[in-house]
């Protein structure tokens, strides 16, 4: 299985580096080519604004869309988290506005204010997950069919999923943590050959299974 | 759950987030505009180019807080300054105005000439010039989270710049491929911590971002500093002092995400306008040299 990387600008790197920890190939992303064969996207950490208009530039965004329309796993973290918001707060134009969230851009501050802490993320099990939060995005308005699987101690929403659509306002990639990583891999498996008995774009770690028997 | 500001993880990984993207270095509020609107994934605020600190000679400083305020105001991608080599009082003026990032810079005249600024003592993230794996490794000790090579700022001459980026790559090579026994004297050769050489011999690359600096005028200088190793470029005078700023932005944003595709390259070099004009290193007077500006 091949996961793709957007790859125009940002931590697809270190994205690239956690996958190959679990055993997967990544592949960066940077024309609507590099996306054949894939199994799913992560859009990493950058500036969400150079990778909106790079997007634009060659073409990436119908090619993505239909990805996400085709029930493909996608898993967008910090700027990727935005990338994928139906609207961000300050008025600039949504780019796959896939996910029914409202997000603010640098809603912490500026770089002084980026920090870390832990997060419980029940999907995930008991282990915390320790967010490292730089110049970050939080969701300020989740739609009904959103699940949100991670907030602050303040109750601020940092991590939500949407069907096969992830995306958490920290950076799982710089601190260790491979299980949003190994959950996109078995949704993604998921969606390229649905078990029996299963349908696809029906995940069995999502919450409300639409009634699907316990295996 | 305790929650932790400005730690070692957030300093190095801003610079992360800015792989394989283009820093312009801006002198009003409408160039920050224009450089981000060409996809710059930071401004560096000043209130001279390089070029034009080389033309005008005296001593160079940080620029006006007025100025960087007006630039930090007009975009939302980071802002970056300038405080001179060990002149930590300008370093607390800059993050008193809460600047993303502080550039400890040769390109300014240097205010210490044997002790950088100690930017553990900061929470603001510092990025600082090298020219080689000891230098780089040295301003790491200091607590720089960022580093760039230095090249030759205001000249539009790529070859120091691809000396430098050059021997980090190949110091980084050469250390991978020691053994451990031998780290202790590579230490010592490289005037660098132990910890940093050993750590650069078991991962084969730099603990932090490394970005390269000084000469960068057109898409292919980019591109060429890239497929060297580069993580990204700061790219000073070249934008501003071409013909057709917005255009070479664009560009070079362009050049730098697509480095390895010379079809790619070929398409985005097309009808730029001239780059700037550019000085022969050779006419530069050895006084003159930026780079040789810290230690």
């Amino acid at each position: 299985m091949k996961i793709g990387v957007l790859a125009l600008q940002g931590a697809f790197a270190e994205h690239i580096a956690v996958l190959r920890q679990i055993g997967v190939e990544g592949v960066e992303v940077r024309l609507p080519s590099d996306l054949e064969g894939v199994s799913g996207l992560i859009l990493p950490g950058g500036e969400s604004t150079t990778m909106r208009k790079l997007i634009a530039r060659w073409e990436l965004r119908q090619p993505i869309e239909h990805l996400i329309e085709s029930g493909a796993p996608i898993f967008g973290t910090c700027a990727g988290m935005i990338l994928l918001a139906r609207r961000i707060v300050d008025g600039d134009e949504p780019v796959f506005p896939m996910l029914d969230i409202d997000i603010k851009r640098n809603a912490f501050g500026r770089q002084l204010d980026s920090f870390e802490t832990d997060l419980d993320v029940p999907l995930l099990g008991e282990r915390p997950v320790h967010g490292i939060f730089i110049r970050a995005p939080v969701v300020e308005r989740t739609g009904p069919s959103v699940d949100v699987l991670a907030r602050l101690a303040d109750g601020r929403v940092v991590a939500v999923r949407e069907r096969n659509v992830i995306a958490t306002a920290f950076h799982p990639e710089l601190a260790g943590e491979t299980r949003f990583h190994r959950l996109l891999v078995t949704m993604a498996s998921d969606h390229d050959e649905p078990g029996e008995g299963s349908e696809r774009r029906r995940h069995p770690l999502r919450r409300d299974t639409g009634g699907r028997a316990a295996p | 759950m305790s929650t932790e500001t400005s730690t070692w993880a957030t300093k190095k990984g801003l610079a992360q987030m800015l792989k394989g993207g283009v820093i312009m270095d801006v002198v009003t509020p409408e160039h920050a505009k224009i450089a981000e609107d060409a996809g710059a994934v930071a401004v560096m605020a000043l209130e001279r180019v390089p070029a034009d600190i080389r033309a005008a000679g005296g001593v160079a400083r940080m620029s006006d807080p007025a100025l960087i305020e007006a630039i930090m105001n007009a975009v939302t991608i980071p802002v970056m300054a300038k405080a001179r080599i060990g002149h930590f009082v300008e370093a607390q003026i800059l993050e008193a105005l809460g600047v993303d990032y502080i550039d400890e810079s040769e390109v300014l005249t240097p205010a210490d000439e044997a002790y950088h600024i100690d930017k553990h003592q900061f929470k603001v993230p510092f990025v600082c010039g090298c020219r080689d794996l000891g230098e780089a490794l040295r301003r790491i000790a200091e607590g720089a989270a960022m580093i760039r090579t230095k090249g030759e700022a205001g000249t539009g001459n790529i070859v120091e710049a691809v000396r430098h980026i050059r021997a980090v790559q190949s110091g980084v090579r050469a250390l991978a491929a020691k053994r451990e026994d031998e780290l202790y004297t590579a230490a010592k050769e490289l005037q660098a911590p132990y910890e940093l050489v050993a750590e650069v011999a078991r991962t084969g690359k730099l603990p932090v971002v490394n970005f390269v600096a000084g000469g960068i005028s057109t898409p292919a200088d980019a591109a060429l500093a890239m497929q060297l190793g580069a993580e990204g470029v700061f790219v000073g005078s070249g934008i501003f002092k071409s013909e057709d700023p917005a255009r070479m932005a664009r560009a070079i944003v362009q050049a730098t995400t697509h480095y390895d595709d010379p079809r790619i390259l070929a398409e985005v070099s097309k009808g730029l306008g001239a780059p700037m004009r550019g000085m022969e290193l050779g006419t530069i007077a050895e006084a003159d040299r930026l780079a040789v500006r810290g230690w």
